[in-house]
């Protein structure tokens, strides 16, 4: 019986596994495995090597930099949301309005999120001249920051809080008010409350959530993209410059083994991501 | 790789078989029909793939007849603002029967090399290419020999010995401005100035865009360097950038009519379009800073697997016909027989005068130099420029 039932379910997988396969799995071994060859299809350990340069590395410091910057951020300021609309009733209208925008906007990413922003704080952008004109403010006086790594760092906390509101606002729902009855019948203070049960409980959470956020920002290419156009100075945009540049040659192979430097970090990031997720799971039965 | 390396001969083969297929077949119709021209006749009798000259279809009424059997041509990486490519894809259509497929008009030329090896053996892949050196010199057991008509016309160091590649033009790399809002700049020193924050663009990425590299280059030239060190170059935009003038954005006929590029560094021929572009909009001016001057002229290219490879060889006849060289010069570009024009006073004159004459000194690196000084980019310019 049991052995039927795991059949049928063997068979109600198989869609989806196909698709992973054929989809995501087998792209990603070839792009990754190209890594290892040269262009004339020779094994080669170069390009492996070539992570290592000093000029690579820093790229990839520098996403680890914009992916973590803006996950802390995003990650304090989301769950900062989060505790105010615990103030909410739960099927009220705020708390419903602000679920769903934030459903919404943390898949707000690629062209049209940079679109957006150029159109707003971009140099001829309706803010931007709005200031310039009414207040003489310049918001560009030191440079044109948008279309650098400071400008990223902005946009891409355009979709890192909401995601951070989606994923954190079950677990602070999570917290039964019962604990906090509990503690103060035993005389704990609010503090207490918070320092000694609240937080020991939502810190797997909070961090999972955290993980997630950096690893959604460390792989982020069309907002990039779509904004940075001088310098490649994370790594998906040096797998672009990788692949398609027509002044230095040869690289499209390096392109793998940039690929798979990010698979490395991402798997870290996401294992980690899974042990806090399991830990989180205890509390929210 | 090793998997995907043979698929690709599977399909190689099986390609080479089906047309090896259709080849016997259209002999065999070229045999069995008695009444056709004289031009059919030499279509079904040449290999269109291995013709290195239109003496080769039997002459160059041969070689339409047997493009326009074809009836398509596929480009690629053809702006319709770039050197005039619109008008010169509508005179080809107009005096051919043959529709031109433009193709991924914004791509690198890397990419265009890309392409071929990505459509190989299907009816999309790219006829012919417009490369940049660097590309060109590194690809070319992708290209097909061929010798235009006015092939003599073209200096010996301006082509391949067998027709491989052939420069087809070069502009001089310039500044475009908005005159309403910045004063024309006359040397380097002015872009550093107050007038300029935020407003000096350059077109693409140095270590991506050949454009851009150029334009690095030139500023190298101008500033001490030489084609050897483009150092200077690079610790000039560094400065740049460090005053926050240097504004980090490509430009595009957009960004330059919404007037978030004021000034850009491109092709001549390229600022001359924009120019020409926004005319009564925005008073788009080109300078070219005097002193050194930098050019680098583009290669054509027939992809020697390419799905028209007739067309392919009638579209190489198109671009150094007099027409087109001329379509080019008048976009600010200088095409490779304008010397041979002028001695035969084909020259569209009006267009010639309004681009001047070419400069005395006019530097153009070398495929060694390009790669040095790419080489040297890909190490500095990311942390130059942030």
């Amino acid at each position: 019986m049991n052995h039927a039932r795991g059949g049928w379910a063997l068979l109600g997988l198989t869609p989806f596994a196909v698709y992973v396969i054929l989809f995501l799995l087998i792209p990603t071994v070839l792009a990754a495995g190209s890594g290892f060859f040269t262009d004339d299809g020779a094994f080669t350990w170069n390009n492996m090597s070539g992570l290592f340069e000093p000029a690579i590395l820093q790229t990839f410091v520098s996403s680890a930099w914009v992916a973590g910057f803006t996950a802390v951020v995003g990650a304090v300021v989301g769950a900062l949301v989060c505790y105010a609309l615990l103030g909410s009733r739960p099927d009220g209208m705020l708390r419903t309005v602000v679920d769903s925008a934030s459903g919404v906007l943390a898949q707000f990413g690629g062209v049209m999120l940079a679109f957006a922003f150029i159109a707003t704080i971009g140099i001829q952008g309706l803010i931007t001249q709005w200031l310039l004109t009414s207040f003489g403010i310049n918001i560009f006086e030191g440079g044109v920051w948008l279309y650098q790594v400071p400008g990223l760092l902005v946009v891409y906390l355009y979709f890192q809080i909401p995601l951070m509101v989606i994923t954190f606002m079950p677990a602070l729902e999570g917290l039964k008010p019962q604990w906090a009855e509990a503690v103060a019948t035993l005389g704990g203070s609010r503090r207490v409350f918070w320092t000694r049960v609240a937080i020991p409980v939502l810190l797997p959470s909070f961090l999972g959530s955290t993980l997630l956020l950096f690893a959604n920002g460390f792989s982020a290419f069309a907002t990039a993209a779509a904004l940075i156009s001088q310098g490649a100075q994370i790594v998906p945009l040096q797998i672009r410059a990788a692949l398609v540049s027509e002044t230095v040659l040869g690289r499209q192979n390096m392109a793998g083994a940039l690929a798979l430097g990010m698979i490395v970090v991402m798997v870290v990031v996401m294992a980690g991501y899974s042990v806090l997720q399991r830990r989180t799971q205890r509390w929210q039965r | 790789m090793t998997i995907k390396r043979a698929l690709a001969a599977t399909a190689a083969a099986s390609l080479a078989l089906a047309l090896a297929a259709c080849g016997g077949d259209s002999g065999d119709d070229g045999g069995s029909g008695g009444g056709e021209t004289g031009g059919t006749d030499g279509t079904a009798a040449v290999d269109a793939a291995t013709a290195t000259s239109a003496e080769d279809f039997g002459g160059f009424e041969a070689l339409v007849a047997a493009a326009e059997e074809e009836g398509e041509l596929n480009v690629i990486a053809l702006p319709e603002n770039w050197a005039n490519y619109g008008e010169i894809i509508n005179l080809f259509e107009e005096k051919y029967d043959i529709t031109v497929n433009s193709a991924d008009p914004d791509v690198s030329s890397a990419e265009e090399i890309a392409a071929a090896d990505n459509l190989r053996g299907q009816s999309t892949a790219p006829d012919v290419f417009d490369l940049g050196s660097a590309v060109a010199l590194s690809s070319l057991d992708y290209f097909a020999p061929y010798q235009v008509q006015t092939w003599d016309d073209i200096p010996a160091d301006y082509k391949e010995s067998t027709g491989l590649w052939v420069y087809d033009y070069t502009g001089l790399m310039s500044i475009g401005y908005d005159s309403d809002a910045v004063p024309e700049p006359t040397s380097l020193d002015d872009l550093l100035g107050e007038d300029y924050r935020g407003k000096v663009a350059i077109n693409g990425d140095p270590t991506q865009a050949g454009a851009a590299a150029a334009a690095v280059n030139l500023v190298a030239l101008q500033n001490g360097g030489s084609a050897d060190d483009i150092q200077p170059g690079i610790d000039w935009f560094e400065e740049l950038n460090d005053l926050g003038n240097f504004l980090p954005l490509d430009p595009t006929p957009a960004t330059i009519a919404s007037g978030e590029t004021p000034v850009v560094f491109d092709w001549s021929y390229n600022n001359l379009a924009e120019a020409k572009n926004n005319e009564g909009m925005r008073n788009w001016m080109v300078t070219i800073l005097p002193g050194v001057a930098v050019g680098s002229y583009y290669n054509q290219a027939i992809n020697a697997d390419a799905p028209h490879p007739a067309a392919a060889r009638l579209w190489q006849e198109h671009i150094y016909s007099d027409e087109v060289q001329n379509l080019y010069l008048a976009a600010g570009a200088y095409p490779v027989r304008l010397q041979a024009m002028v001695d035969a006073g084909t020259v569209d004159q009006a267009a010639l005068d309004a681009v001047g004459a070419t400069p005395e000194d006019l530097v153009q690196f070398t495929a060694e130099q390009t790669e040095a000084a790419a080489a040297l980019l890909a190490e500095q310019w990311a942390a130059a420029i942030s």
